[in-house]
């Protein structure tokens, strides 16, 4: 780990402007991801603005009927969330079948969605990774790849993106807000926040340097039955290796993401009316393209069969 | 003392202490953190120098150059220690490769350099500075293309690799049943807790080291070896072990280089290895290629058994001897075991709780229930068809006798208490809700080693019982049981006995290893007790054939006095050792069981869940239930994880163990294990100690994970011979969903 400086920021503003006037320094909230990274060198901040006094640990209604949660608020605290229990199931099941309860207890809204997209080889300082050395080749590409991507990978990187409440957030039509180091607010479709690795995987998301997330808000409740299902290796306190976010109405039409299975919380919209007709359809349409490797070929049949799972359990 | 003539009654068999559940000891330290590990040792070293290893990035190889300069600047360097400038150092005689590597790199995170610095951060932050050029070699990492070069290895266990009776091939041919299936296990890590942690420091030319190591004696002589330097000047202090399964038999890397350390910086090092470093700077259990043929008649009775089996390791390493329970669970006049040894570039591989075992009954155990089904016989039915009580491998000679061997009963008894008989034979077709639901079962061998154990045993004028011997507790009881004995020999309560363990100064034990802990240490116990009565009765004046030791006193005939008064005018003290005879090529000392197991699959996704288990072990006696059980329920888990999970990635280009951390290596977590059951059967084998004991610790974990494998075939009728039996394997033969 490097020698780093740490300031508490007091205020959004100047938590933005500390990070403008310092070219290498990062945000921390809950430190569960940053400071793992930062022991290993992968991270190598040489200031942390710690953004946990900025008040956004509140959940408010807004006023189209909708939820706003600040950046802050803790994984536990948002799943258990009486609104989000009743009108956002997906969101607090997919956050309870995250990490572990410790993780969650520091895990904040804004740490989550920002963990680093990764796999094993880019945890091994000892391995070639474009995402941790740009350039440098992908470990994962010539090894082991069981974990990680089918679809929407390139020949630079095919790492998953670990998060189970970014896709609960991608089903339910999120938006980020932020504010950048100018100081002006913006919005970011959850859709468009994360991103594909292309030729610049050390890249994971649409957020500008210095950027800082203020909060996440979801549009009005759309009702429907809404199942999280995450399918691991293990009962509990594992990565997925497919995770399928759905919202299913009375009529049979509804919404469905993928996680475990690209570089950021998979969905195609174009896929989702043929939820009437079974999950094969809709798998087929969403994953037209993959691009599965040995190790990992057997997701697209795990996808299919979760997806049925989850249709089952809505009926249910 | 001598242990030749089976044990026939002593003070042991009294019960009053010894037998009975009994909480730990140590227990209250423990759970309040009051027990220091090695690496939390501030009381011996209240200001070290902290060493940060840096394994080599390479699978084979040499290093070309190493720049220390930039991490010799950093802030807080005291010195860094390689294998160029380390001085001589030698090769353990229980390490294939050295422990400190280079220029020549013969595995990942081989050990190249340890980075010492004032504080652990430093450390850390400047052992990243370290910058090295390599040049890589080809290497064989992979087992499936190294096994047709595989050789027999020069022994297995002090016996020949092969071993043949009749006519195998003959009758494998003529029989009428038949199955010929290979199996796979991959490589398992221990994944114990407590990292490989030492601190080391010199005082002139003598050494000591707290550390975590099983085995005091034979680390100790190891590190006389490595460094050059006499064992009397080596002293091992480990009395608090956070696990070791086999991973802490050896002086390891950190013993290693924070001696090394300490010598350079002219003060106490202490190192404990990263994660990272366990999985791939240490030793693994190897992964195994096994070919399994039995013959049977239409009626059930094998005719052929054979078993094959390919491991790798490191040119001069050792095979697994996964075929060792194929040589003595089934009667069968005909057949073979050969065991081939292949040469990887991967880390080294060695023990790992029940080696060759585990592995070994995860394709037998599967094979047996592949015949039952080819049969249409119950695979209870058909392990009690072709029971033996002697030895059905030995060739020749007349039999020799199982000491004790109750094989059936443990079968039949878990049958009855399981349930077994609302098994449905038909695979795929019993239900619970949504889920596939089915049961497995397997038989277990283990041997049971016992090996010469030494202690002594101070009695003071408080009428304190303490026992001292270099014994260690892994996490297994050992403290307790050997106060237990000592309490009961002694004639006093638990409470008035201490018990000082994992110290070279104290007599040599048997150390934990090969589940002869147990029945060896207490073994050694005993025989310093009896030199200790016989002190006290001749003290106090009492015929020592005739005194009787309880409640804390003394007596014979009418005389009678408290113990505390043999110690009025100082201490007593009874040193001795159990040396075993040859009562062990007498009989053969072995422990058996029976595991069921009850499976969930979602017929969906393939989950697998195990929703029951039960073991039934036949032991010997069991010194302490509340232990024993705690052991066999803890390797009952382990063996869930190699049936369902366990397995280092290897990465046959890069030559290494891609998992090598717990997020990635995944165990077994509460959620994955249902409520267990485990029953002792009444047994107490005379010929093995006079304690009349066996070991537990690695019979729990022979034969579970063949019991989930079967279980899941009943459960959905898919047969993986692949372990670990992941759902991707098993995806493809669940039913069609909507
Ligand atoms: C062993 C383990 C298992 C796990 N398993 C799972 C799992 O199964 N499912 C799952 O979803 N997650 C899992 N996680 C990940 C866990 O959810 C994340 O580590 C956590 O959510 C990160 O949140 P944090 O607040 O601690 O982030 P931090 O570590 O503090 O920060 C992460 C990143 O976000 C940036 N950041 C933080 N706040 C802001 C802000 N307001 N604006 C801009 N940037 C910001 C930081 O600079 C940093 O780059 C696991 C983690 C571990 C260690
Ligand atoms: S998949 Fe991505 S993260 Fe993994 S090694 Fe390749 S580049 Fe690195």
């Amino acid at each position: 780990m490097r020698a780093f400086s740490y300031e508490r920021a007091r205020d959004p503003q100047a938590a933005v402007a500390a990070m403008a006037r310092t070219p290498d320094a990062k945000f921390i909230a809950g430190g569960t991801n940053l400071l793992d990274l930062m022991k290993l060198e992968i991270e190598r901040p040489g200031r942390l603005i710690d953004v946990n006094g900025l008040g956004f640990d509140k959940i408010e209604a807004t006023a189209d009927g909708g939820l706003r949660i600040g950046a802050l608020v803790r994984n536990t605290d948002l799943a258990a969330d009486e609104r989000v229990r009743r009108d956002y199931g997906v969101l607090s099941r997919a956050l309870v079948a995250g990490a572990s309860g410790q993780l969650r207890n520091k895990a904040t809204t804004a740490g989550n969605l920002l963990q680093r997209t990764r796999c094993p080889y880019f945890y091994d300082p000892g391995q070639p990774c474009n995402k941790r050395q740009p350039g440098s080749g992908c470990g994962a590409l010539q090894g082991f790849s069981r974990q990680l991507a089918v679809i929407g990978g390139s020949e630079a990187c095919i790492a998953t993106h670990p998060s189970d409440m970014a896709v609960a957030m991608r089903v339910l039509d999120a938006s980020v807000e932020t504010l950048n180091p100018e100081g002006k607010a913006r919005r970011i479709p959850i859709a468009e926040f994360h991103r594909l690795p292309g030729d610049k995987p050390q890249i994971d998301t649409t957020l500008g340097r210095g950027e800082l997330i203020t909060a996440v808000t979801l549009p009005r409740p759309i009702g429907g039955v809404q199942v999280y299902r995450k399918v691991r290796d293990r009962a509990s306190y594992a990565f997925a290796l497919v995770s399928v976010a759905a919202v299913v109405q009375r009529d049979g039409s509804g919404r469905v993401a993928f996680g475990g299975v690209a570089h950021k919380p998979w969905r195609v919209e174009a896929a989702e009316p043929a939820m009437a007709s079974g999950a094969k359809a809709v798998v087929d349409r969403a994953f037209a393209g993959a691009k599965p490797r040995h190790d990992n070929a057997f997701k697209l049949l795990l996808a299919e069969r979760t997806l049925a799972a989850a249709m089952a359990e809505a009926r249910a | 003392m001598k242990f030749d003539q089976p044990a026939t009654t002593n003070p042991i068999d009294q019960l009053k202490v010894v037998g009975k559940p009994t909480d730990r000891i140590e227990g209250p330290l423990k759970v309040s953190g009051a027990a220091p590990y090695a690496y939390e040792r501030r009381d011996v070293a209240p200001s070290p120098a902290y060493g940060c290893v840096i394994g080599a990035t390479i699978g084979k190889g040499k290093i070309q150059s190493m720049d220390l300069g930039p991490a010799r600047r950093a802030p807080g360097v005291i010195t860094i220690v390689t294998a160029q400038n380390a001085g001589p150092v030698g090769k353990g005689a229980f390490n294939t490769a050295k422990l400190i590597g280079g220029p020549d790199i013969d595995h990942y995170h081989q050990a190249i350099a340890v980075v010492v610095a004032e504080t652990f951060e430093q450390a850390r932050a400047a052992a990243q500075l370290v910058r090295v050029n390599y040049v890589r070699t080809a290497g064989e990492f992979d087992l499936s293309k190294a096994k047709d070069g595989a050789k027999a290895p020069k022994q297995l266990t002090g016996g020949p690799p092969d071993s043949a009776l009749g006519d195998f091939d003959g009758a494998f041919a003529a029989a009428a049943v038949k199955v010929d299936s290979t199996y796979t296990t991959p490589d398992h890590a221990h994944a114990m807790m407590e990292p490989h942690a030492t601190i080391a420091a010199w005082k002139g030319d003598e050494l000591t080291l707290w550390t975590s190591n099983q085995m005091i004696d034979w680390g100790r002589g190891e590190i006389a070896k490595i460094l050059g330097m006499p064992k009397t000047k080596v002293r091992l202090i480990s009395p608090f072990i956070g696990g070791g399964f086999g991973g802490k038999l050896f002086i390891r890397a950190d013993a290693v280089l924070a001696a090394l350390g300490a010598r350079a910086a002219g003060r106490p090092v202490k190192i404990a290895l990263q994660r990272p470093l366990m999985i791939n700077n240490t030793t693994h259990r190897p992964a195994t290629i096994q070919r399994v043929r039995l013959g049977a008649t239409r009626d059930g009775k094998i005719t052929a058994i054979g078993h094959e089996s390919w491991s790798g390791d490191l040119p001069g390493g050792k095979p697994d001897g996964a075929v060792h329970q194929t040589r003595m669970l089934y009667a069968a006049d005909n057949r073979m075991t050969a065991t081939r040894l292949a040469v990887l570039d991967l880390p080294e591989a060695n023990a790992m709780r029940a080696p060759g075992e585990a592995t070994g009954h995860m394709a037998l155990e599967v094979a047996i229930d592949e015949l039952a089904e080819g049969l249409g016989m119950d695979p209870v039915e058909l392990r009690i068809r072709n029971d033996t009580q002697v030895v059905p491998d030995a060739a020749g000679a007349p039999p020799k006798p199982f000491s004790q061997r109750q094989l059936v009963e443990c079968l039949r008894t878990g049958a009855e208490r399981f349930g077994w008989a609302r098994r449905n034979p038909q695979p795929g077709q019993a239900r619970d809700g949504r889920w596939l639901v089915g049961m497995g079962v397997a038989a277990a061998y283990r041997g049971a080693p016992t090996m010469k154990s030494a202690a002594r045993v101070r009695l003071n004028g408080r009428g304190l019982v303490i026992v001292e011997t270099d014994m260690t507790d892994i996490g297994t009881g050992t403290y307790t049981i050997i106060a237990q004995t000592a309490a009961e020999m002694m004639g006093v309560p638990l409470a008035s006995v201490r018990v000082s363990l994992g110290d070279s100064d104290y007599p040599v034990s048997a150390g934990s290893g090969g589940q002869w802990g147990a029945a060896s240490s207490t073994a050694g116990v005993f025989a310093a007790c009896m030199k200790l009565r016989q002190a006290v009765a001749e003290k106090l004046g009492f015929d020592p054939d005739k005194a009787v030791f309880a409640d804390g006193r003394v007596s014979a005939g009418r005389k009678a006095a408290p113990l505390a008064d043999a110690a009025r005018d100082g201490e007593l003290v009874g040193e001795d050792a159990i040396e075993f005879g040859d009562l062990s090529k007498r009989y053969q000392h072995a422990t058996f069981g029976a595991h069921f197991v009850e499976v969930g699959i979602d017929p969906y996704t393939a989950e697998v869940r195990v929703r029951r288990m039960l073991a039934v072990c036949a032991a010997g006696r069991i010194l302490n239930p509340k232990a024993a059980r705690n052991q066999v329920i803890g390797a009952m888990t382990m063996g869930v994880g190699s049936a369902l999970m366990e397995e280092l990635v290897v990465d046959k280009g890069q030559g290494f163990f891609v998992n090598h951390d717990l997020a990635s290596y995944e165990v077994p977590v509460h959620a994955d294990i249902p409520h267990q059951e485990v029953i002792f059967l009444d047994e107490t084998d005379p010929t093995t100690s006079p304690m009349k004991a066996k070991g537990v610790g690695e019979l729990g974990i022979c034969g579970v994970s063949a019991a989930v494998a079967n279980a899941i075939y009943n459960a959905a009728g898919v047969r993986v011979r692949e372990y670990p039996i992941t759902l991707d394997k098993l995806l493809a033969g669940m039913p069609a969903v909507a």
